[in-house]
C-alpha cells in the first residue's frame, strides 16, 4: 500500500503540473517521476466499472429476469432470492472496495436519487452534476477537500443504457423523477483518489 | 535550601516512587490483578463478565485505537453481518462523508457504544444521547411528511427503526405482511432434521452401539446405570462410543488418550462445533471463551435463584452426561437458574399451554413454545449443500434489540403487527405473553398510508 501511495503521491504531482498547463491531457513530460496520472488512473476506473456494470444489466439482469424470466431482480434480493440491481451490485463492489483499500473509492449520485443520501453534497459533486447537465456526455474533473485530505475528483455521466434502468427508476415509489428515457444522464460515478 | 523545604522535596520523591512502583508492579500482574489497579469504572452489562482479561478488547499495552476496534470485531462481526447492517462502517470510509465522521465517527464501534461507565450505559450498550439519528437524518421529514412532528429521541425504541438491523422493519417487509392475522394459520415452529440432512450429506454408515461395545479402558470402573442411560442416548444410537467424548482432546483438536470422567467444552466441541460456538457466544460461556472460569449465576445481574448461585455453567449445565433431554434443557434447566418476573411467568402462559399440549400429542409437533424456542431459535442454513436447521446455541442472539426475534421466532406463528406490538409492550415481557397486546406500533400502517398515496399519484 505504502508503495502504492508514493506512486499516486508521483502521479498527484504530475497531475497538478497538467492541471496547472491548463488541463492539457496529455502524457507527463519525460523527466516527470513515472506514474500513472489521477486523472488516467481514474479513467481506467470507470471503464472497467462501466464495463462490468453493462455486463452485469444486459447479460445477467436483462437476459435472466428480463427475457428468460427464471429469476427476478429486486431490491430486496436477499429475501426475495432475487438477482441485486445493477446499481445495487455497483455499490456493493464500492463499498467493499472501501473495506479493503483506502487507495481510491467511488460511488454513485444523482440529482434525483431514490436515496436522498446519495444526492449531491459535496461543493465538487454538485459542480460537477450540474456540469454535466449542462455539457452531456463530458466528464468532470476537480480537486477537492474533504475532512482536511485532498482528492482528484472524476465524475463521469451515469447513462441509462437499458430499459431495466429507467423501468424500474421511473416506478419506484422514492424516486423524485418518474420520466427518464433510455440515453438520459440520470446521474453521476464520482472517483475520489487521495492526493 | 530550608530545612522544611527539604522535608516535602523528600516527601514527594518518595511517593512518586512508590505510586509509579505500585503501576509497574501492576502491570506485570495477571489480568485479573491488573484489572483490580486499572478498571477506569464498572463495565456495561454486555461486557463485565469478561472485564477480568482487559487484552480481549485493549490488546497489549500501548496498543492503538484501532486494535481495539478489531477486537470489537472479533466477537460482534458475525452479528453484523448477518444483521445485514443498516450502517456498515465501510459505507463512512467514503470521503463524501467525512463532515459527518467529523461530528459522528461512525467507523469506531466506541463512538457510540463507550465502556467502563454504567451509568450512562443503556439498553443496547449506547452512550450517546438517545436523539443521535438526528445528526445525519434531520431532514428525514422532506422525504417521510408522516414524520413531521417525530421527535428523534424514540427513532429506535418506539419498535420502527435500529441503528444495525432492520431486517424485519424496512418498509417493504412491513407492507408484505401487511394485514396478517395474530396467530397465522399454519403456526409452527421449523422441526430440527439432523437425520435428514445427515442421510443426504454423509455416506458414513452408522451402526448403533450396545452396552457390549462400550469401549471405556480397563482401568475405568463403570456405572451400570450410567452405562445403560449410554445405550439409550442419541451417542450410542449414533454410533459414539466412550472414548470418543471421555478422551481429552486438546487445543488442536487431537486426542491425548487421557479418560476425563468429566467431559467438558473442548470435548463436546469435537462434534458439537455450532452448538459450542453458539455457547460461547452468548452470556452463558463468554467467559469461557475468553479463557476465564465459567459463569455462574451469582455473577449474573439478573435475577436468579439463591440455591443456584454457585453452579458453573457448560453444557452439562443444561444436558446431563448421558441422559440428555432435549424437553429438560429447553425449559426446566432454564428456570433451575432463572428467577426474574418474564421466566416465573412462562408456566401460566399459553405457550407453556401448548409446549405441553405437544408433549402430549394434543397439538402437532411444532406447535409448543419452551424457553428455548424464543431464546434458542431453530435456523436454517445450507450446510454441505443442503438445507440443515439447527438450534441457535447462543440465547442472546435475538435478545436485543428484541425486534431481532420478530423473523427469527414471532412469525413462524404469528402476523407482523401482533408480533411488533408484543415485543414493544413491557408489560407483556413481563407476565410472558400471557394478555393480549396494548401497544400499537406504527410503522406498518404509516408504510402503508404512504404505499397507497404514491399509488394514487
Amino acid at each position: 500500500m505504502k508503495r502504492l501511495n508514493h506512486t499516486v503521491l508521483a502521479a498527484a504531482l504530475a497531475g497538478s503540473a497538467i492541471v496547472l498547463a491548463g488541463c492539457s491531457q496529455e502524457e507527463p513530460a519525460a523527466s516527470a517521476p513515472a506514474g500513472v496520472s489521477p486523472q488516467k488512473m481514474a479513467d481506467a476506473l470507470f471503464t472497467v466499472m462501466e464495463a462490468d456494470r453493462a455486463v452485469y444489466t444486459e447479460k445477467v439482469v436483462k437476459r435472466l429476469a428480463g427475457e428468460a424470466k427464471v429469476i427476478k431482480a429486486s431490491e430486496h434480493w436477499q429475501d426475495e432470492v432475487a438477482l441485486p440491481l445493477p446499481a445495487q451490485m455497483f455499490r456493493m463492489a464500492s463499498e467493499r472496495v472501501a473495506e479493503h483499500s483506502s487507495d481510491f473509492s467511488y460511488s454513485l449520485i444523482s440529482a434525483w436519487p431514490i436515496n436522498s443520501q446519495n444526492e449531491p453534497k459535496t461543493d465538487a459533486e454538485r459542480e460537477g452534476v450540474q456540469f454535466m447537465q449542462d455539457n452531456p456526455g463530458k466528464r468532470f474533473y476537480k480537486e477537492e477537500t474533504l475532512g482536511g485530505n485532498s482528492y482528484f475528483t472524476a465524475i463521469y455521466p451515469d447513462v441509462a443504457v437499458s430499459s431495466a434502468c429507467v423501468d424500474c427508476h421511473n416506478d419506484h415509489k422514492d424516486s423524485p423523477k418518474t420520466d427518464f428515457q433510455i440515453g438520459d444522464t440520470m446521474g453521476g460515478v464520482v472517483i475520489r483518489i487521495p492526493l | 535550601m530550608k530545612a522544611a523545604n527539604i522535608k516535602w522535596w523528600v516527601l514527594w520523591l518518595i511517593s512518586s516512587v512508590l505510586l509509579g512502583g505500585y503501576f509497574s508492579y501492576a502491570l506485570w500482574l495477571d489480568d485479573s490483578g491488573r484489572a483490580e489497579v486499572f478498571l477506569p469504572g464498572e463495565s456495561s452489562h454486555g461486557h463485565y463478565q469478561i472485564e477480568l482479561a482487559c487484552s480481549v478488547c485493549h490488546g497489549e499495552a500501548f496498543d492503538g485505537p484501532e486494535v481495539m476496534q478489531q477486537a470489537c470485531l472479533n466477537c460482534h462481526q458475525q452479528e453484523l453481518y448477518d444483521a445485514d447492517d443498516s450502517h456498515p462502517i465501510k459505507k463512512f470510509r467514503d470521503p463524501r462523508n467525512a463532515d459527518r465522521l467529523a461530528i459522528l465517527d461512525a467507523t469506531m464501534c466506541v463512538t457510540c457504544h463507550g465502556e467502563h461507565d454504567r451509568e450512562i450505559t443503556r439498553e443496547m450498550g449506547v452512550t450517546l444521547s438517545d436523539d443521535f439519528c438526528i445528526l445525519c437524518h434531520e431532514n428525514v421529514a422532506d422525504d417521510r411528511p408522516s414524520h413531521k412532528e417525530k421527535k428523534f429521541d424514540n427513532c429506535s425504541s418506539a419498535g420502527c427503526h435500529n441503528y444495525h438491523d432492520n431486517k424485519a422493519l424496512y418498509e417493504d417487509f412491513l407492507i408484505k405482511h401487511a394485514n396478517e392475522p395474530s396467530v397465522l394459520p399454519e403456526a409452527k415452529v421449523p422441526a430440527r432434521n439432523f437425520d435428514e440432512w445427515f442421510t443426504k450429506t454423509s455416506s458414513k454408515q452408522i451402526t448403533p452401539l450396545k452396552q457390549a461395545d462400550a469401549d471405556a479402558p480397563d482401568y475405568v470402573t463403570l456405572d451400570p446405570l450410567e452405562l445403560s442411560r449410554w445405550q439409550a442416548s442419541a451417542h450410542a444410537k449414533g454410533g459414539v462410543n466412550c472414548t470418543e467424548c471421555h478422551y481429552q482432546i486438546d487445543e488442536s483438536g487431537v486426542s491425548t488418550g487421557q479418560w476425563l470422567d468429566r467431559p467438558e467444552l473442548m470435548q463436546c466441541k469435537a462434534c458439537h462445533k455450532d452448538e459450542v460456538s453458539g455457547f460461547e457466544a452468548g452470556r452463558h460461556g463468554m467467559k469461557m471463551a475468553q479463557g476465564l472460569p465459567a459463569m455462574t449465576p451469582a455473577e449474573a445481574r439478573q435475577e436468579m435463584h439463591k440455591g443456584a448461585y454457585n453452579l458453573n455453567l457448560g453444557c452439562n449445565s443444561c444436558h446431563d452426561g448421558h441422559a440428555y433431554y432435549l424437553r429438560q434443557a429447553a425449559f426446566d434447566r432454564c428456570v433451575e437458574c432463572h428467577d426474574d418476573q418474564h421466566s416465573s411467568n412462562y408456566n401460566k402462559s399459553k405457550h407453556y399451554i401448548l409446549w405441553r399440549q405437544e408433549q402430549e400429542g394434543l397439538v402437532g409437533p411444532g406447535a409448543g413454545v419452551s424457553c428455548a424456542t424464543c431464546h434458542m431459535p431453530r435456523m436454517e442454513s445450507m450446510q454441505r449443500g443442503e438445507t440443515r436447521v439447527t438450534v441457535t446455541h447462543n440465547q442472546n442472539m435475538n435478545l436485543r434489540p428484541n425486534e431481532k426475534m420478530i423473523r427469527s421466532v414471532c412469525m413462524n406463528c404469528h402476523g407482523y403487527q401482533f408480533s411488533v406490538n408484543s415485543l414493544a409492550d413491557e408489560v407483556l415481557i413481563k407476565n410472558n405473553f400471557s394478555t393480549p397486546p396494548t401497544v400499537n406500533v406504527e410503522s406498518q400502517e404509516m408504510a402503508l398510508k404512504r404505499e397507497q398515496e404514491k399509488a394514487g399519484k
